[in-house]
């Protein structure tokens, strides 16, 4: 993202201007987009320097880098928006190792033809979330398409965050015995999006979770110390896929309590409606946490404690099994699969 | 929401479970069948099997349109997506139903066929009306639940004067099917199986009502109890049975009178009947040729009927030899008899229809209750 030359050229329309070719070409008109909407939106001293890349020290620690693409439909949903969620989804990938996430960096894909004006709206709120979960936009990158070879505009982020020595956190470090808590309600984000989706379109005064979740984490981290295992954010595929990965990557079941995992009414009943189970409905701003079974009660206090985590509860505990399967006590009293979610053609949520 | 847990109440089912147990007798085994899909997975995704005596055993029916419908008529939905001025309107769960040749609705979207996903007839209406130099076909399929929205369709299209808008007609019939399986020499004959009754459908039960069954019940002396979708329902219809079976009684009970009755829904039945006619015959996979069993559009309407339109003319086409699809459609196996059941054939790479839909024995089987096979594995190796 390079400064704009010192031509005299008219300020963008922001208000009824679009994206078109040359706003990707590299030429004056890119110059002219970043200083306008991007510069501002994000402003930090590395992205004012110009370079082609950030240069910064690192603190003492091991470093925590994940990537994520977004491409939700539609771009703006209640509780957020692609530009809010393309900063809480990857800060929430990194905070889960238990890192503080310090740096981002953004890559934008935009349609020819994408109003301005919904682009600094994004641009705005990325800037916003990025300020509010104490992490930079060091660094980005713009590219146009023709119109139809994409939808609006797609978003990549990458991130790095610092993890603090002595902390371990990983997928295959559950246990027979451990404890599994969700840090409250399951499927709000996922449903939030299908309620604005145009051939679904359902009243409902729901709004996605979408948020930055590091602050809870570092709750977490500090009350539940060696006894955490692992944390997970449950997005796409919901607590059903986050806990088949977790199953698998120690090799042990989980055996979950429905009556235990909360959930909104108004989600239990969209999902109803939609034939979809909120077990298998994306989350953008809770998490899933193993823990041995010691510090369980002291690591729910602690989220509870957190307004993020209000409703957090202790939904079942991890098993012996040698078939890695996730069960659960159905509430009518019998038992099922948890599975992954199979082949059902879900919009894009995230 | 209220009102759905109140059909859901744990307590309650165990209340009806000690109720069966104590009232199926020890000395007797009860099989029924749950004709539906939709009670297949509400069985499958509650766990109701863990709460039923081992004496009384459900057996799983042809009830999920997606599983009967034939691969030709899947060919033909195929062919028809791939004519450069057609776009296919279908439902999501068909996108990945197992044709022939190793293909599917899903790969020839990937391979440029104008195929759309809707959710309802009446979005498929909306997209012949907005882009009139598509030729639009609305891919039909379901039971008599789902064809008053597709006899809406074809009014609507009428009113709005839509001369690009038609229907692949694949709409089947329930009682026919049950009919069908009842006669099938398994049941009739070699005894192979034994069914003692049936759980009649939920949602198409509102449509048809409950008159259709009384011949079944009196033909073939099997009691019929139409139930809800939800699980308490399905309990509650299993100790009905129970109740008939051993009072030696064989009749239509209605479990679900808060929303079937005996002449079910007479307006959709009339609008239906104003636009379709009876099939001489239709091939259902599973069951082969069943007469009078599905409809086609009335020659009024013909201009509406893509079958007319495209002259489609379905070709017999070979199911996977080794996928047990027909068998468990008629009762007469379980998907833990297919010996491609969780290691072929998966939700993710389904070789036969009925592991597609999540109503398909095989999905909700996989999906909701493959443990159990361990459980009974285990068991059976430490006797
Ligand atoms: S497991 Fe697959 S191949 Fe076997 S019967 Fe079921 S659908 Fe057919």
């Amino acid at each position: 993202m390079n400064a704009p030359s010192r031509i005299v050229r008219r300020k963008l329309d922001l208000r009824n201007g679009c994206v078109d070719l040359s706003h990707g070409s590299g030429g004056r008109a890119m110059a002219q987009l970043i200083a306008e909407i991007f510069h501002p939106a994000f402003d930090n001293r590395w992205l004012r320097l110009g370079n082609d890349q950030a240069v910064f020290d690192s603190p003492p620690g091991r470093l925590a880098m994940t990537t994520d693409g977004y491409v939700i439909s539609p771009l703006f949903f209640p509780g957020g928006d692609i530009g809010s969620l393309a900063v809480h989804g990857t800060v929430n990938d990194i905070a889960m190792s238990g890192a503080r996430p310090l740096y981002l960096t953004a890559s934008f894909i935009l349609e020819e033809g994408f109003p301005l004006a919904d682009l600094k709206r994004i641009a705005d709120s990325m800037g916003a979330a990025a300020r509010a979960a104490n992490v930079t936009i060091v660094a980005g990158d713009t590219k146009v398409v023709e119109r139809g070879k994409a939808d609006g505009v797609f978003i990549s982020t990458a991130g790095v965050g610092v993890v603090p020595p002595g902390l371990d956190l990983s997928g295959d470090n559950a246990r027979a015995g451990d404890v599994v808590i969700v840090s409250g309600t399951m499927g709000d984000h996922g449903v939030a999006i299908m309620s604005c989706r145009e051939n679904l379109r359902f009243d409902t005064d729901l709004v996605s979770d979408s948020a930055a979740l590091h602050g809870l984490v570092d709750c977490v981290v500090g009350a539940a110390g060696q006894s955490l295992r692992t944390m997970r954010d449950p997005t796409r595929g919901g607590l059903a896929a986050t806990l088949n990965e977790i199953a698998h990557q120690s090799g042990v079941g989980i055996r979950i309590v429905e009556s235990a995992i909360p959930v909104r009414p108004e989600v239990a009943a969209a999902c109803e409606l939609l034939g979809l189970d909120p077990l298998h409905v994306a989350n953008e701003g809770k998490l899933v946490a193993i823990v041995a079974a010691d510090g369980a009660e002291a690591m729910l206090a602690a989220m509870r404690a957190h307004p993020q985590g209000a409703q957090a509860a202790i939904i079942g505990k991890v098993v012996e099994d040698e078939h890695h399967f996730v069960q659960m006590t159905t509430a009518f009293g019998g038992d099922r699969i948890v599975d992954w979610l199979s082949g059902e053609q879900l919009p894009r949520i995230c | 929401m209220k009102y759905v847990d109140e059909y859901r109440d744990g307590s309650l089912a165990r209340a009806i479970a000690s109720t069966i147990r104590a009232e199926a007798r020890p000395d007797a085994s009860y099989r029924f069948m749950e004709f539906c899909g939709g009670h297949t997975h509400a069985i499958s995704r509650y766990g109701v099997e863990d709460l039923l005596p081992p004496n009384v055993r459900m057996i799983h029916g042809p009830g999920c349109p997606v599983c009967v419908l034939p691969i030709g008529r899947i060919d033909d939905a195929i062919r028809l997506a791939s004519m450069a001025d057609v776009t296919l309107c279908t439902y999501g769960d068909l996108m990945r139903v197992p044709a022939s040749g190793g293909k599917s609705l899903l790969q020839a979207k990937a391979r440029g066929a104008d195929i759309r996903m809707v959710y309802s007839t009446l979005d498929a209406v909306r997209i012949a009306e907005v882009e009139p130099t598509r030729k639009v076909v609305f891919f039909a399929i379901g039971f008599e639940t789902t064809t008053p929205p597709t006899a809406m369709a074809i009014l609507a299209a009428e009113r709005k004067g839509l001369n690009n808008f038609s229907i692949f007609c694949n709409h089947v019939l329930t009682p026919a099917a049950i009919q069908n399986i009842l006669e099938s020499p398994e049941v009739r004959s070699l005894g192979a199986i034994r069914i003692d009754g049936f759980i009649g459908p939920a949602h198409v039960s509102t449509v048809i009502g409950t008159r259709p069954y009384e011949f079944f019940a009196e033909e073939f002396r099997k009691p019929v109890v139409v139930a809800g979708f939800e699980p308490l329902d399905v309990m509650q219809a299993i100790l009905m049975l129970v109740r008939q079976v051993n009072e030696g009684r064989a009749e239509v009970e209605n479990e679900y009178i808060r929303a079937v009755s005996a002449e079910g829904n007479v307006k959709a039945q009339q609008i239906v009947s104003t636009i379709f006619e009876l099939r001489d015959s239709f091939e259902w996979r599973g069951l082969g040729l069943v007469p009078f069993s599905a409809l086609r559009l009335r020659e009024k309407y013909g201009r509406f009927d893509a079958e007319k339109l495209f002259s489609i003319e379905t070709a017999p086409a070979q199911d996977n030899p080794a996928c047990e699809c027909g068998a468990i459609l008629r009762g007469v196996k379980r998907p833990v008899d297919c010996r491609l059941f969780g290691s072929v054939c998966t939700p993710e790479t389904p070789m036969g229809s009925c592991m597609v839909s999540s109503e398909g024995a095989c999905a909700a089987h996989w999906t909701y209750g493959r443990f159990r096979q361990h459980v009974s594995n285990r068991e059976r190796a430490a006797q």
